[in-house]
């Protein structure tokens, strides 16, 4: 029975080993998931390339220990098996030490080549955003630019852009997996980190340092474009936003301006300027409500304007007194900011 | 190396009938309050920590049954936050370390020859505050006042303005009442391994078992106050508005992050070396020899112990200190690998030279190499800074910390649960029963945990309460929660195992697996005075050794018998020679009146009930002063000469 036991405990053993390699290939090309094996960016692509020398070290490791294994189930446990008492010492040093010690210098070598490399920051003069934590949203701006936006920051493509990180109250982590490892936002000091895509693309960040109830809900977007496109989308966020042209969003803006909204939120041109929660200049073209709690579209707009809490709760921003008639002038207007 | 049973008792009727008067204790509730015996206070300390799994372990499966889907609402964020926190926090400080100090008490004075630990109230008072500080923290959970931030607690989220409630205040007052137990409990097997060896048993005797145990007191005494005093500075923050981590006020927020971790990362091996102490104790029976290399075995153990307090910063390598500081801590991450390494080759070559017996302790002894080995991989990968920066705090993480844990303490717990259960218990488990779990651990383990590599690595970023649907994601989350429920049932069938043990399992004689150390010269389970004869220690195996078995039998002496009181001996520190007999305490009240009184200063400081808190702060120095005040004793025993 024993003995028949062990060729099927071997093959499960090595079934991760299968599973993994397959599962791992697949996910590379899905270019769907924001997985830091399919980087878009110079600094995700290093560490992909080192992960995978280190996955197959590991594997050969893992391969020989598992051969060791399988001997002493397979011929060490017969009855007659007879018990050596020898101290073989040199195996234990060489296996246990020697080949280990080589393989960690020169993976340790390839990790310091690559901190180098993460370390090597754009040149002085090169663009520079800046980007504030706050539970549980990122507020984006550029220097000498008026304007802000939150949870989707632009870089042009094939440029090192700098990335300056604040925290407006805990702290939180910057991470695009698929462009640049993370560096995380310390209160009472700034960080710098960089970014460089090097295909046009969406590519979604994420807090990761826990900060607190909404921790989950704490993405953004970069929309590596190219530079003209970046150029438009700085002019854009320096300008006041478009006004009303319709009926329901001259209502709806002067619902925004006169009531509740206006003491935490700003629309560039008018006279919301409160700078508690997100800038709502151009909310109608963001990708979602809340730092990825929920798609942007009317539906949840106007859910979110009655009771965010229903939505993502505990979010700092309190059920508003909306009456139900003011609700679809505020959609309509919000919508139209983009 | 006999494997034959009872040893010859080399101790009178009469003899026997003094000690028994001298170490006994009737069953009785005072008695049960009252009792200092290492064995009893050990398997509390099993039961307890046991129990407090059970806890940690039902937060993980709430946790895993809210992520098997994306966007699920079956819990709330704020009782997802509690339920994370409370699991890590409880994994680490009630789990981990009290089971593995519960082994430790039960075994240390049975694997040296002695017949209690160094200091028995001192280790009574630990396991009553161990429970004490255990229930106060999780008391708090029913009433959704339970610690919310994480294990890691990192500020400002922790503080008084992000965090308001009792939450935090429960986590740093409970860590800090903890941390008493830990602190007492590690001087104990230090100085009980020091000087309560039996005769004989110099420091190339001494089993690796108690090896490790000792490392890992030393490392406690010097990791701990780090943590205590992180813990007293957030409590002091909070409820007395000082400073310490208040950028606006010249605090310094990675103050907690370094201090955390000075103690974080030791604790690490903390938990994982007695572990390791108990695989290199449960070889050599499974492979009829002693370990290769035992040498090389305490050299890792003690390099071990001493590297991991250089290791700290990895954890902080996304906080943005200066690189030149990161390669430093890098280089240390790296090498820490070298020790473990030895170990594992020195574990594999003991099986590729001894014997096999296919038991299900060896069973948990393979499951744990195959795990350790893949957290170990994942462990070098961690301590290179530019691939720390990409997956940590992500499922990557998860997936890494809980195969260093399970693999390389929860087996290791299980091996030594089935391994010793028939000297604590008395009585055999079921060896059938024992493979179910086995192979329901091992399968429901990898099934649960290797996945998270993979999410990881696909963006996921940990401690999220819900996430979107994204590819790559959500099928594996399934995975890894219908793993869980897996794990769950195989760590049920431990219970039932144990449970049946206790009550159908055949009684176990007093070395049913050929053993090589002390414990398995005495009954099962052993007598209140543990060995009748105490043993003259001759090799590295005494109980496969014929002089040492003889010695508790045929060539027993009065001087090692010792029936004229409740005493031990003194032996010294480096080459076990007999130094003196000294007496040791019985049954008292104090120790749990001392927990009991700061629980109570505990409680009031929580509440801010500081009148409270001032009386019992009195009653525990009242205590410990009647504690400690000094008895009459023979000059003889205070070393003056007559």
């Amino acid at each position: 029975m024993d003995t028949r036991a062990d060729p099927t405990t071997r093959s499960r053993r090595l079934a991760p080993v299968a599973v993994l390699g397959g599962v791992l290939a697949l996910a590379g090309c899905s270019g769907q998931a924001p997985s830091a094996l399919d980087p878009a960016g110079s600094g995700a692509g290093r560490i992909t390339d080192l992960w995978w020398v280190l996955f197959w070290i590991s594997m050969a490791v893992f391969v020989e220990v598992m051969v060791l294994l399988a001997w002493a189930l397979l011929f060490r446990r017969r009855r007659d098996a007879r018990v050596r008492h020898g101290q073989p010492l040199r195996f234990v040093v060489v296996a246990g030490a020697g080949v280990p010690l080589v393989i960690l210098v020169t993976v340790y070598a390839l990790g310091l080549r690559d901190l180098a490399a993460l370390g090597d920051g754009p040149e002085p003069g090169a663009t520079t955003i800046e980007v504030t934590g706050h539970q549980w949203w990122w507020e984006v701006r550029v220097p000498g630019v008026a304007g802000a936006t939150a949870n989707e920051l632009h870089i042009p493509v094939g440029e090192k852009v700098r990335i300056r990180l604040r925290t407006a109250d805990v702290l939180h982590s910057f991470w695009v997996p698929q462009l640049m490892p993370k560096t995380d936002l310390i209160a009472g000091e700034v960080r710098e980190t960089w970014l460089r895509a090097e295909r046009a693309g969406t590519y979604r960040g994420q807090c990761a340092e826990y900060c607190g109830t909404q921790h989950a809900h704490m993405s953004f977007l970069v929309v590596a474009e190219p530079r003209r496109d970046f150029d438009a989308w700085l002019a854009r966020l320096g300008s006041p936003a478009p006004g009303p042209q319709t009926d329901a969003q001259r209502r709806g803006q002067q619902a925004f301006v006169q009531g509740s909204c206006a003491g935490c939120h700003a629309v560039r041109g008018t006279g919301a300027d409160g700078h508690i929660g997100p800038d709502l200049s151009d909310v109608g073209a963001r990708w979602s409500i809340g730092a990825g709690a929920v798609p942007n579209d009317g539906g949840h707009l106007g859910g979110w304007i009655a009771n965010s809490q229903t939505v993502k709760p505990g979010n700092r921003m309190p059920p508003q007194p909306v009456q139900a008639a003011q609700l679809p002038d505020l959609i309509a207007y919000l919508q139209s900011l983009k | 190396m006999s494997t034959t049973a009872a040893p010859v008792p080399g101790a009178s009727r009469e003899q026997l009938g003094r000690l028994e008067e001298h170490w006994g204790e009737r069953p009785s509730l005072r008695a049960w309050l009252t009792t200092v015996d290492h064995k009893k206070i050990g398997r509390r300390y099993l039961v307890t920590a046991g129990l407090f799994f059970a806890l940690a372990g039902l937060s993980a499966l709430a946790m895993r049954t809210q992520l098997a889907r994306p966007e699920s609402r079956l819990l709330s964020p704020q009782e997802y936050n509690q339920l994370f926190t409370m699991h890590g926090t409880a994994m680490i400080f009630l789990f981990a370390t009290p089971m593995l100090f519960g082994f430790g008490n039960f075994l240390v004075p049975l694997l040296i020859g002695a017949r209690d630990m160094a200091f028995p109230k001192l280790n009574a008072l630990g396991y009553w505050i161990f429970l004490f500080a255990g229930l106060f923290m999780w008391a708090s959970l029913p009433f959704g006042a339970a610690p919310n931030a994480g294990w890691f607690a990192y500020v400002p989220l922790t503080g008084q303005q992000h965090t308001p409630g009792l939450h935090m205040d429960v986590y740093s007052l409970g860590l800090l009442f903890l941390g008493i137990a830990t602190t007492a409990g590690s001087i104990n097997f230090i100085v009980t391994a020091l000087k309560l060896r039996a005769p004989g048993m110099s420091l190339n005797r001494v089993p690796l078992f108690v090896w490790a145990i000792v490392a890992t007191a030393f490392m406690v005494i010097f990791a701990l106050p780090a943590l205590n005093l992180d813990n007293a500075m957030l409590f002091l923050d909070r409820r007395f508005g000082t400073h310490f981590f208040d950028p606006a006020a010249g605090g310094n927020v990675l103050l907690w992050q370094h201090l955390f971790w000075i103690f974080g990362h030791p604790d690490v091996y903390i938990i994982v070396m007695p572990a390791l102490g108990i695989v290199s104790a449960v070889l050599p029976a499974f492979t009829r020899r002693g370990v290769v290399g035992y040498v090389l075995v305490v050299f890792a153990i003690v390099a071990i112990s001493i590297i991991s307090f250089g290791v700290w910063v990895h954890h902080m390598f996304a906080t943005g200190l200066p690189r030149l500081s990161y390669s430093f801590f890098s280089a240390a991450s790296t090498i820490i690998t070298i020790p473990s390494g030895i170990q594992i080759f020195a574990w594999l070559a003991t099986m590729l030279l001894g014997r096999l017996v296919v038991r299900v302790p060896l069973l948990f002894v393979i499951g744990f190499i195959v795990t350790f080995v893949l957290g170990g991989f994942t462990g070098t990968m961690f301590a290179l800074t530019a691939f720390d920066q990409q997956v940590t705090d992500s499922y990557f993480v998860v997936a890494h910390f809980h195969y260093v844990l399970i693999g390389g303490a929860v087996f290791p717990i299980l091996a030594a649960i089935y391994y010793w259960l028939p000297k604590i218990t008395g009585r055999m488990y079921h060896e059938g029963l024992g493979r179910w779990a086995f192979w329901l651990v091992f399968a429901g383990m990898h099934v649960t945990f290797f996945p998270m590599h993979l999410y990881g690595l696909f963006g996921m970023p940990r401690r999220v309460y819900t996430y979107p649907s994204e590819p790559g994601w959500d099928g594996w989350n399934l995975v890894s929660t219908i793993g869980s429920y897996l794990l769950a049932v195989g760590l049920l069938l431990v219970v039932v195992g144990v449970v049946h043990a206790i009550r159908r399992g055949r009684p176990a004689p007093p070395d049913p697996w050929g053993g090589d150390t002390l414990e398995w010269s005495t009954d099962s389970p052993p007598k209140s005075y543990n060995f009748p004869v105490l043993p003259q220690v001759h090799s590295l195996h005494p109980n496969w050794d014929e002089s040492s078995r003889e010695s508790m039998g045929a060539g027993a002496e009065a001087d090692r018998i010792l029936a004229d009181g409740r005493t031990t001996l003194l032996t010294s520190e480096l080459d076990g020679r007999r130094e003196r007999e000294v007496e040791m305490p019985g049954s008292s009240w104090q120790p749990l009146l001392l927990a009991l009184v700061m629980l109570l200063f505990f409680t009031a400081m929580l509440f801010a009930w500081y009148p409270v808190a001032a009386v019992a702060a009195v009653a525990v120095a009242g205590t410990v002063a009647t504690w400690l005040w000094p008895p009459r004793r023979p000059d003889r025993e205070l070393g003056v000469s007559a």
